[in-house]
């Protein structure tokens, strides 16, 4: 069996997002980037299955530039055997669906029987890119995995399903399946690792070399369009309530019942 | 060190050694550090990692890295803000290249995998209680008895002295200490390994800093050891203690520098927030000049020792340059902290404060691995009388 996981690099999340034109988006002049934090685990289970001889290998699927390059070169550091990169002006200004279009297709040349994602990527939080890919293949999808559990081409995940309830799921391959923090410790990158990557190739792949129609793919296609951006309104100040412990709780309620309306 | 010298996968395990140290060292540093203690699979967890000898060879379990390969790990683990920890994980570095040096294909097939995989720890034993830096002074003796040589003696401050699973011993095979024509013949390095009858260690010995590694004093009462542990033959242990000194004078000298920045950045940070006489520290001329001087200090050093480890890869002889290398490094470190400690005021002398604990460990910067003024004879004999 040949993983698929994909791969996307975002802003570090201590990183200072400054906004560089509000119909274009965030500055990225001064942006250190990492390996989407949810992606690792979706790495690493993909890892795990390899070390326990349940997959062949593993490739990681990124949409993105030469700029993407330091975060693939990782994920083959830590042991990824191969790496597609999907580059194509034909590819820019593609929103969710443009995306999974392209991955959807890259998967599908890779010949993988199981993709593995992030639950979402922690700048855009749409969660929207692996079902769709999983729509577009026809494929079952698990979202928001935190237990797995694999043999003979059966699947068990198991997934917070609110309120403290576990959903657990069984599915046969092909799948995709979307990862959340605890499913794993991702493992980082050796310099055993980073000599080995040195050998490995990332192959770059446009619309023409996976068979996409490119009328399909970016801005032209796009159905959500970004046109207006701005930073999130700067939290309030925290409130300090005085007076005694009763005085303090009665105010406290009253608070979230009328103000914050949460009760 | 300088990044001028590295090129892509000193990067890259840069970045993955610090990732891994923000996991698994520093949100349990200041916990380990007061319980003089840290956990012993943490070696397993750093050998998983691959970070345990970088620079062995990769048939014995390292990565065959370069010297800036080792340095960065180095200073990664003080990233976490353990000195102790650091230093009792790294007690390998100063344990393992007199095997490496002198030690048959068959002896470090057997003593160096299950170190680099942190499934045992090693130590390094020469310091005694009357010989530290005068190697030709040590009393532990190894006598040949057929198979066997049996050791008498004892040694004392051994970086992880209590948890070693081997240790790399220097005895006396000949020679005489108190004989000054015969006190440098004679000295062999042997592995000694847990467990040997004869061999105890002793307390734990409380120390001014590094607290969570141990140090020990090692005892060796009629402990025989097989003659298959003794390194290269005897009378070569000089040979094999020489293995070490470029090597362990870099490693202390980049912790030092490394130990410099955690101070600075510490204080960076509270002179932003720390408020006097309505405003923040930082407002004042007297603090920033203090952290310019500080700042300064910390870049010359690192230029300076990060200049020497790139002639060493390169293989010229630094044993002068490093010697001063090790040297700048314990002044500007012992500066920088000093500086932080003042500008924390009160707090920087409270146990909750990390510069309280980075100035009590810098202390040993300008000790171990010789003390500066063993780095002035060798700066004279290597680097200056040759051209006097």
């Amino acid at each position: 069996m040949k993983i698929g996981v994909l791969l996307k690099q975002v802003p570090a999340s201590d990183a200072r997002i400054k906004i560089a034109d509000p119909s274009t988006g965030i500055d990225t002049a001064d942006i250190k980037w990492e390996i989407n934090p949810y992606d690792e685990y979706a790495l690493e289970a993909a890892l795990q299955l390899k070390d326990a001889k349940q997959a062949s290998s593993v490739v990681v699927l990124t949409v993105g530039g030469a700029d993407a390059d330091q975060r693939i070169r990782d994920a083959l550091a830590r042991g990824a055997d191969a790496a597609v990169r999907l580059d194509d002006p034909a590819f820019e200004g593609s929103d969710c669906l443009g995306i999974a279009r392209i991955l959807a297709a890259a998967a599908k040349a890779e010949g993988v029987e199981l993709l593995l994602a992030g639950k979402q990527a922690i700048d855009g939080d749409n969660a929207q890119v692996p079902g769709m890919v999983a729509e577009l293949l026809g494929w079952g999808n698990i979202s928001v995995v935190d237990k797995l559990e694999f043999a003979d081409g059966t699947v068990k995940a198991w997934r917070a399903s609110g309120g403290g309830a576990r959903d657990v799921v069984e599915a046969s391959l092909p799948l995709v399946i979307t990862c959340d923090k605890g499913l794993n410790e991702p493992r980082y990158a050796s310099l055993k690792g980073i000599m080995m990557a040195k050998r490995k190739k990332i192959a770059v792949k446009g619309a023409a070399d996976l068979g996409l129609d490119p009328s399909t793919v970016g801005a032209a296609a796009a159905l959500v369009v970004e046109d207006n951006w701005s930073l999130p309104p700067e939290r309030p100040a925290g409130r300090i309530l005085e007076g005694d412990d009763a005085t303090r709780v009665k105010e406290l309620v009253r608070l979230l019942r009328d103000e914050a309306k949460v009760i | 060190m300088l990044d001028l010298f590295y090129d892509d996968t000193h990067r890259a395990l840069r970045d993955s050694a610090a990732a891994w140290v923000d996991r698994h060292i520093a949100p349990h540093a200041a916990a380990w550090e007061e319980a003089g203690w840290f956990p012993e699979d943490l070696h397993r967890a750093a050998g998983d990692a691959g970070l345990l000898g970088v620079t062995c060879p990769e048939a014995l379990g390292g990565a065959g890295g370069d010297v800036f390969h080792g340095l960065i790990v180095a200073e990664a683990l003080i990233g976490g803000g353990s000195v102790g920890v650091a230093m009792g994980l790294g007690s390998h570095a100063i344990a393992l290249p007199p095997i490496l040096a002198l030690g048959s294909a068959e002896q470090q097939a057997r003593f160096v995998p299950p170190v680099l995989s942190g499934d045992k720890v090693a130590a390094l034993a020469i310091t005694e209680p009357a010989a530290g830096s005068d190697v030709a002074g040590i009393r532990t003796r190894a006598v040949r008895d057929g198979d066997s040589y049996v050791i008498n003696g004892a040694k004392t401050f051994i970086t992880s002295g209590l948890r070693a699973d081997l240790v790399t011993v220097a005895v006396r095979t000949g020679g005489d200490p108190d004989d000054p024509k015969r006190r440098h013949e004679g000295i062999s390095l042997v592995v000694v390994e847990k467990g040997t009858p004869g061999f105890h260690t002793g307390r734990a010995l409380a120390k001014m800093g590094w607290w969570a590694s141990d140090t020990a004093e090692l005892f060796f009462e009629d402990c025989r050891v097989p003659a298959d542990n003794l390194l290269g033959g005897e009378g070569m242990g000089f040979v094999g203690i020489m293995a070490n000194f470029v090597g362990e004078r870099l490693l202390l000298a980049a912790s030092a520098v490394a130990t410099a920045r955690l101070a600075l950045d510490d204080t960076l940070a509270f002179v932003g927030q720390r408020r006097a006489f309505g405003r923040p520290l930082h407002g004042f001329q007297v603090t920033r000049h203090r952290l310019a001087e500080m700042a300064g200090r910390e870049a010359a050093a690192r230029a300076f020792v990060s200049t020497v480890a790139e002639r060493a890869r390169r293989g010229e002889d630094v044993a002068a340059d490093v010697a001063m290398a090790k040297n700048i490094a314990a002044e500007a470190c012992a500066y920088v902290c000093d500086a932080a400690v003042q500008l924390h005021g009160g707090m920087g002398y409270m146990r909750e404060c990390r510069v309280e604990r980075l100035f009590r460990d810098q202390r040993l910067y300008a000790i171990g691995g010789g003390t500066t003024e063993i780095m002035n004879e060798v700066i004279w004999r290597r680097g200056l009388e040759p051209i006097v």
